[in-house]
């Protein structure tokens, strides 16, 4: 069997990119990266660390043009004979997965969070709330990973780069501008969050949220109402109808825990609540809860970080 | 201009997720069924708007049964012309973008709009696929939406930030948060929505690619562990030793 990765390399080599290679690997048989974007062939090489054999750059499309993508995926997977190919499932993969499942009359299957047991992989659906068991029926398949649902792993060695013509045709969205997005950290692949709500009072509250975000390391999240009253930036807004998001730690300070909030944060490896109301729903799907004033805890939050990285 | 509006249900968000015959089907018992939201709030709205701004109409499309009625009627009552149920139950997404596909090429549409994704599936795939077996160009995931003449602007979100881009139409376009604001049927949009013509059409003979065998519960969550607000230093040892995410 032979596996084709699809990698976007725009912004360099993402975490995910790596999961999505140690994925590759794991189905088993030869692993073949296929990618567009400017990240240089030092970098690319090492994804051979991962477990690909062999990487194909092709240069021409600077774009997010998913037509142009989807052509390079598919001459790339007639090129290495590839019956798989892998994705992370992230805005490209969105984009180009379903097209390129048309092209390759390959089944697709998205949001994959494990490895093929027998004929079946594992999705999330309901938002999170219930996991189902998804079976191919075509000869050819596209598996796209939940980004953060497995640690890369290395242990492979540097590999070949080549460049590659994938016949990618004309584009035909054309980009006017591309506007980049506030914050250093963008929040779907954040492993560490802060997030924060209504219980917050007013926008002028949150600069001990940023503080402890940048304590920490984390994106800065909030609820829905937070971004609706305009608050915070709409593109902080998590759950079932904003950005839905799987970080190693979450830490939700004046946030009740509505069930269409925790439909994209019930992902998360730790859940950490701070609320004034023991009752809070958020309580039940945590796994360290603090019930009190998030104006006294958050800056306490911030000082013990700073005591512990001082002492580490 | 003619937009097509593809919508889809989804159960209420606060309904309660179980599953019956051996774990291999929702158990819809008790369930009200909403329109998904991505495609009433920002899909259906924005189509509205464009056409109150440009003429034109808008047309509801439904991969579903004759029970999705009721959901096709509370779309109607947001304000499009007519809708088109596809008379099929929609097994796949594959299966379900082919029929809409179909339906759409033999109709003339400039502009075929999707939600972001269905809140029960949450697969993203419609959207795209139609626009391959279309051959038109899709902007995935837009926040904005303008139309002049025949040429479609947009912002959409990328690796790396947001996109502002152009493309002619005809194209597929899939919609999130951004593009417009929810609205709330009035009463003369209800009972006009009685009496709107809902057409149901035969659906095309399609194989899915895919099934889902069955579905699991996640295993609950072990007690929440309680911590002293006072005491913010043993949260962060036990984020260290314990969680081991810092
Ligand atoms: C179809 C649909 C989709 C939705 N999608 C989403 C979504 O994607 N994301 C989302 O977030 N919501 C969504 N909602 C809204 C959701 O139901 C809740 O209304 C919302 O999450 C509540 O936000 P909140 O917790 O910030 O505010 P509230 O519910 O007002 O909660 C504020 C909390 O802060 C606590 N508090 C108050 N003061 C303090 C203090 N000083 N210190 C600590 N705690 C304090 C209170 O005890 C309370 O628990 C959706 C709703 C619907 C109907
Ligand atoms: N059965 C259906 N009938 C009409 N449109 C649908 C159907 N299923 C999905 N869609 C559309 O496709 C979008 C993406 O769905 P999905 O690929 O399932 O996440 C939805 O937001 C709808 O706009």
């Amino acid at each position: 069997m032979s596996v084709l990765v699809y990698i976007n390399s725009n912004s360099g080599i993402a975490k995910s990119a790596m999961e999505a290679v140690t994925y590759g690997k794991k189905l088993g048989g030869e692993v073949t990266v296929v990618t567009t974007g400017s990240a240089d062939d030092t970098a690319l090489s090492a994804l051979g660390e991962y477990g690909a054999s062999k990487i194909m750059v092709d240069r021409s499309v600077t774009s997010e043009d998913p037509q142009q993508i989807t052509s390079i995926i598919a001459s790339a997977a007639e090129t290495t004979g590839a019956t798989t190919v892998v994705f992370s499932h992230d805005l490209t993969a969105k984009a180009v997965a379903p097209r390129l499942s048309v092209r390759m009359k390959a089944g697709l299957v998205s949001g994959a969070i494990d490895i093929p047991q027998g004929d079946t992989i594992k999705v999330n659906v309901f938002s999170g709330k219930a996991m189902g068991l998804v079976k191919v029926a075509s000869e050819k398949r596209i598996i796209s990973l939940l980004p953060n649902s497995l640690q890369p792993e290395t242990g492979g060695d540097k590999c070949s780069v080549e460049e590659f013509n994938g016949n990618a045709g004309d584009a035909r969205i054309k980009v006017l501008d591309t506007k980049k997005p506030e914050g250093d950290i963008p929040l779907p692949e954040a492993e560490l969050v802060v997030s924060a709500g209504r219980g917050l009072k007013g926008p002028e509250n949150w600069g001990m949220v940023e503080a402890l975000a940048v304590e920490l390391g984390a994106a800065t999240a909030c609820s829905r109402p937070v971004a609706d009253i305009g608050w915070r930036p709409h593109h902080e807004h998590v759950g079932q109808t904003g950005v839905a998001i799987r970080p190693n730690l979450y830490i939700a300070a004046g946030i009740s825990g509505a069930i269409q909030h925790l439909a994209g944060v019930n992902g998360s490896k730790v859940i950490v609540v701070i609320n004034t109301d023991e009752e809070a729903p958020f309580f039940k799907a945590a796994d360290y809860g603090i019930v009190g004033d998030a104006f006294e805890v958050i800056p306490r939050l911030t000082e013990a970080l700073k005591k512990f990285k001082a002492s580490n | 201009m003619k937009i097509l509006v593809c919508i889809s249900k989804s159960p209420d968000t606060t309904s309660k997720i179980a599953f019956t015959d051996g774990n291999s089907k929702f158990d819809e018992n008790g369930v009200q069924y909403i329109v998904n939201p991505y495609d009433e709030w920002y899909a259906l709205v924005r189509a509205l708007e464009l056409k109150e701004a440009g003429g034109g109409s808008v047309t509801i499309c439904t991969v579903g049964s004759a029970t999705d009625d009721a959901v096709i009627r509370k779309a109607l009552a947001i304000g499009a012309d007519d809708a088109v149920r596809i008379d099929c139950e929609p097994t796949d997404a594959f299966y379900t973008a082919m029929q809409i596909a179909e339906y759409a090429k033999a109709n003339d549409y400039t502009l075929v709009l999707t939600g972001k994704e269905t809140i029960n599936y949450n697969g993203s795939q419609v959207g795209g696929m139609i626009a391959e077996a279309m051959d038109l160009p899709f902007i995935s995931l837009a926040t904005k939406l303008d139309v002049a003449g025949s040429t479609a602007t947009a912002e959409a979100e990328v690796a790396g930030g947001i996109q502002i881009c152009e493309v002619e139409l005809p194209a597929v376009i899939s919609c999130a948060k951004g593009m417009a604001e929810q609205r709330i049927p009035n009463m003369r949009g209800i009972m006009a929505a009685r009496t709107k013509p809902l057409n149901v059409v035969a659906a095309a003979d399609i194989q899915a690619l895919t099934t889902f065998e069955s579905y699991e519960l996640p295993d609950a969550k072990s007690a929440c562990k309680m911590i002293d607000p006072e005491n913010m230093d043993e949260l962060v040892s036990l984020l260290h030793t314990e969680a081991k995410v810092i």
